[in-house]
């Protein structure tokens, strides 16, 4: 595994840098993906090195679907033939999963502010009430609990919502609708109404934009029974996930990063999913098993870096279902490396990492050398000055450190 | 007009009932019982001359429908607002309302049924009115007080009895109880236990209606969605937020107000600045209109035009339907605020009551033919009884089976296989 990195260990910082863009061909870590074609049933696992592991415990397996993200090896020798795929930024790549599901199915919708005509804040939406109209991409007043009931309702008559929070800590005003109904009424409705609804929106913690601007909301949504919550990374998983998401029958949180946006990465053509429930192996290490999510990804990789040249063989993983937790992958993991660090944005309280440790610890107890490390954000509402805003999220330098503790 | 110059028509009258039950002096801005002199106050409050009833200005004209109802019956030939066989069937469902709530209660008090129960005595008025002229697949959206929409919609009685039992036969399986009444067959969109959510929930239904007119090309989708929620709610920002969206879209919707003055101990009076909820439509460009809930008939006038606009793709309309409940606000209230001087005022103006009058000295019906239907009632209601009592309680196994529509969102296990796939899962001992 390490050999296999160092060979491709060219690939430059993913620093939180002013620079926002970032180049694909940095993630050649021949990611381990697993792949759905058809709506989360069944798929091959291809791993890193080149085996390829049908049948998986318990699942059913189908067609073989080569690694989609080209590696730097595979760029060099295709430089002359056409490379699969095509290149485009994260915002583009959720577009491109919006717009293949409006056309795949007339009931998908969008509501939200903005989503219309001005294409929606980040970009996602843009160019799609041009093409589907102003009622199916509905720009709606400045009433998030009111549209978000909306759209709860209009997912129980029939059709499937994507609801837009201009920003995910707007959603705070629709906790009672995303709460109350859109987890509840499955359930309390004995089964007779189903809210295939996704409720979608950037938040983390960007540049400068200030406390309320800078929310991370899946701590407070996690305990809501009857959704799901998935967390998009890169451009592959990003449109990969906002597909499965709309096709699925459950409501679905998806959370989007403000300062992921702009990665590019270079997608299949063909039309594909990402499975809802599962994690993504990013990086296959030995020594320890460090498990993250949406941006400190980026933290963790480039720590990654660090930690290879000082010997150490991480395997980071990509949790992607932030409820309910893979514990599939997360415990082969465990299993290998008996350590595990947990690398989150989440605030500690509460957060997404103390459910994860609690799981862990239930689960796979046995397995372990040491305790388990959790990272997180500090519980302070996040400052607008530069220098307190750097260190109220996990930094790489952090994330290094403890991987040396843990590895003692 | 503004409000004092009318506070100062509506004192001059002389009936008025005030609601002398406050025990509070901070609010001198005292409304008298809104009576049946209260509609001829509201047609001096109406800004235009006119006396017709037009609803169609977008601007939103506030009328009283008594004015309409009394010109109909001042025609040389008196012409009757309902045939027979409508009587037959709006007296049918508001006895089953009544019949149905006041089993209810002794089911309650015998400890069959439990939490929080509503009740809906004394409205049936409103339910009966505006429901019975809905179609199967037009939707209805209530409150925690929603027994009675229940039963109006079609929702049987056996149905709505085991639910209330919490047994497996209901509508719900046992899982929602009283204030979380669904029905897809009958699209009954809930039953919900917080105030005002259940408004944007039928702005939604509204907006799939629509949806499927213009987008979908279901040409004849004409499916019309009924928000029936209280005075309290209308103090809500949900209200109002779903007000501005409806008439903005243009929504096939109604938001009927069941005003019965009370929010549990809470007087209408005391919580809003202007207590006259139906002014509120013109204010985001819908019509009000303040109807006299305790007149079936008025009210049936009223929704059919409410109901017409709105499959006419109109828009929304707000309809506040004067109102009040005979017992407390649910039956753990003591209901000692109220006035009983207020509640013998209302208890004389039954809306059951009226409609006999009504169909008997329209000879519409007879004694006998009424009698036939209360004793038809009471099997139903004894018979939906039985029903639940025989009824299996839910099973542990179906602890998790409604939580999700796909059970995948349960996750994967340490095994490697879905959860769901666990044979314990159905059991309800599995971890999840």
């Amino acid at each position: 595994m390490a050999a296999i990195f160092q060979g491709v260990g060219a690939a430059a910082a993913l620093s939180s840098s002013p620079s926002n863009s970032f180049d694909s061909k940095k993630f050649v870590f021949s990611p381990c993906r697993s792949f759905s074609v058809r709506k989360g049933a069944s798929f091959a696992v291809v791993r890193s090195d080149g085996r390829v592991n049908l049948n998986p415990k318990g699942r059913r397996a189908q067609q073989l679907i080569s690694n989609a993200v080209a590696t730097k090896s595979d760029n060099a020798a295709a430089s002359s033939s056409s490379k699969p795929g095509h290149e485009l930024l994260l915002f583009e790549a959720l577009q491109e999963g919006l717009e293949e599901e409006m056309e795949r199915d007339p009931r998908v919708c969008v509501m939200g502010e903005d989503v219309g005509h001005y294409g929606g804040s980040y970009k996602v939406t843009k160019g799609l009430a041009k093409k589907f109209g102003d009622l199916r991409v509905l720009d709606t007043p400045i009433a998030e609990n009111s549209f978000t009931g909306m759209g709860i309702g209009a997912a129980m008559t029939g059709l499937r919502p994507v609801v837009e929070g201009m920003n995910m800590g707007f959603l705070l005003l629709a906790f009672n609708q995303i709460s109350n109904n859109c987890g509840m009424l499955h359930y309390t409705s004995g089964g007779q109404f189903t809210i295939p609804i996704v409720i979608r929106g950037p938040g983390g913690v960007g540049r400068q934009l200030g406390a309320e601007h800078s929310q991370r909301l899946e701590s407070y949504f996690q305990s809501i029974p009857g959704i799901q919550m998935v967390a998009c990374s890169t451009p592959y998983n990003a449109k990969g996930l906002m597909k499965a998401a709309i096709r699925s029958e459950n409501p679905v949180i998806f959370f989007e990063h403000v300062l992921l946006y702009n990665l590019k990465e270079r997608i299949p053509d063909e039309d594909y999913i990402c499975n809802l429930e599962e994690a993504e192996m990013v990086r296959p290490g030995e020594h320890v098993t460090i498990l993250t999510y949406s941006r400190m990804r980026y933290h963790v990789m480039q720590a990654a870096k660090t930690l290879v040249n000082k010997g150490y063989d991480p395997e980071v993983i990509d949790i992607r279902s932030l409820k309910p937790f893979d514990l599939y992958t997360i415990g082969n993991s465990v299993k290998k490396t008996h350590r595990v660090l947990i690398v989150e944005e989440c605030m500690r309280t509460g957060g997404i990492g103390a459910s994860l440790i609690a799981a862990i610890t239930e689960n796979f107890n046995d397995y372990l050398d040491a305790p388990i490390m959790c990272l997180s954000s500090q519980d302070v509402p996040t400052p607008y000055a530069g220098t307190l805003e750097e260190v109220t999220v996990v930094q790489p330098a952090q994330i290094v450190t403890a991987v040396e503790q843990l590895c003692q | 007009m503004n409000s004092a110059s009318c506070a100062a028509k509506i004192s001059t009258q002389p009936f008025s009932l005030n609601p002398t039950s406050l025990t509070s002096h901070d609010n001198p801005l005292v409304f008298p019982k809104p009576t049946s002199l209260f509609l001829g106050s509201t047609r001096k409050l109406r800004l235009s001359s006119s006396s017709k009833l037009n609803l169609h200005r977008r601007s939103g004209t506030v009328v009283a429908v008594s004015d309409v109802v009394k010109q109909k019956k001042s025609k040389s030939t008196p012409s009757l607002l309902i045939t027979k066989e409508e009587g037959l069937e709006l007296y049918e469902d508001m006895i089953l309302g009544r019949a149905f709530e006041d089993m209810c209660a002794q089911m309650y008090y015998r400890g069959k049924m439990f939490g929080f129960v509503h009740l809906y005595n004394g409205q049936e008025a409103v339910s009966t009115g505006f429901i019975k002229l809905l179609k199967q697949q037009d939707s209805v959206v209530s409150t925690y007080r929603d027994h009675v929409h229940a039963l109006s919609k079609g929702v049987p009685a056996r149905a709505v009895m085991s639910e209330l039992f919490g047994k497996t036969t209901g509508c719900c399986r046992g899982q929602g109880g009283s204030m979380h009444m669904f029905s897809r067959e009958h699209n009954l969109l809930g039953g919900f236990a917080f105030i005002g959510e259940g408004i944007p929930v039928a702005t939604g239904a509204a907006f799939t209606s629509k949806y499927k007119r213009e987008i979908l090309k279901e040409a004849d989708c004409d499916h019309v969605t009924l928000a029936f929620f209280g005075d309290g709610t209308c103090n809500n920002g949900q209200f109002f937020e779903c007000l501005n969206m409806a008439a903005l879209w243009k929504l096939p919707i109604v938001f009927v107000v069941e005003n019965n003055l009370w929010a549990i101990g809470m007087s209408h009076l005391r919580a809003t600045s202007d207590p006259q909820i139906y002014k509120k439509g013109p204010a985001f460009g819908m019509p009000g209109i303040h109807v006299d809930g305790m007149d079936v008939l008025k009210v049936r006038e009223v929704a059919k035009e409410a109901i017409g606009r709105a499959r006419r793709g109109e828009g929304p309309t707000l309809v506040e339907c004067e109102t009040y409940r005979f017992r407390g606000h649910s039956l753990a209230d003591p209901d000692e605020l109220r006035d009983p001087a207020e509640k013998a005022y209302y208890a004389a103006r039954d809306p059951i009551t009226a409609l006999k009058k009504y169909l008997i000295e329209n000879s519409l019906a007879s004694e006998a033919d009424l009698k036939a239907i209360d004793k038809k009632i009471d099997e139903v209601v004894e018979d939906a009884v039985d029903f639940a009592d025989e009824s299996p309680v839910p099973s542990r196994s179906q602890l998790l089976e409604n939580v999700f529509a796909d059970p995948k969102g349960f996750g994967i296990g340490p095994d490697g296989r879905y959860r769901c796939e666990d044979p314990k899962f159905t059991e309800g001992t599995a971890h999840v």
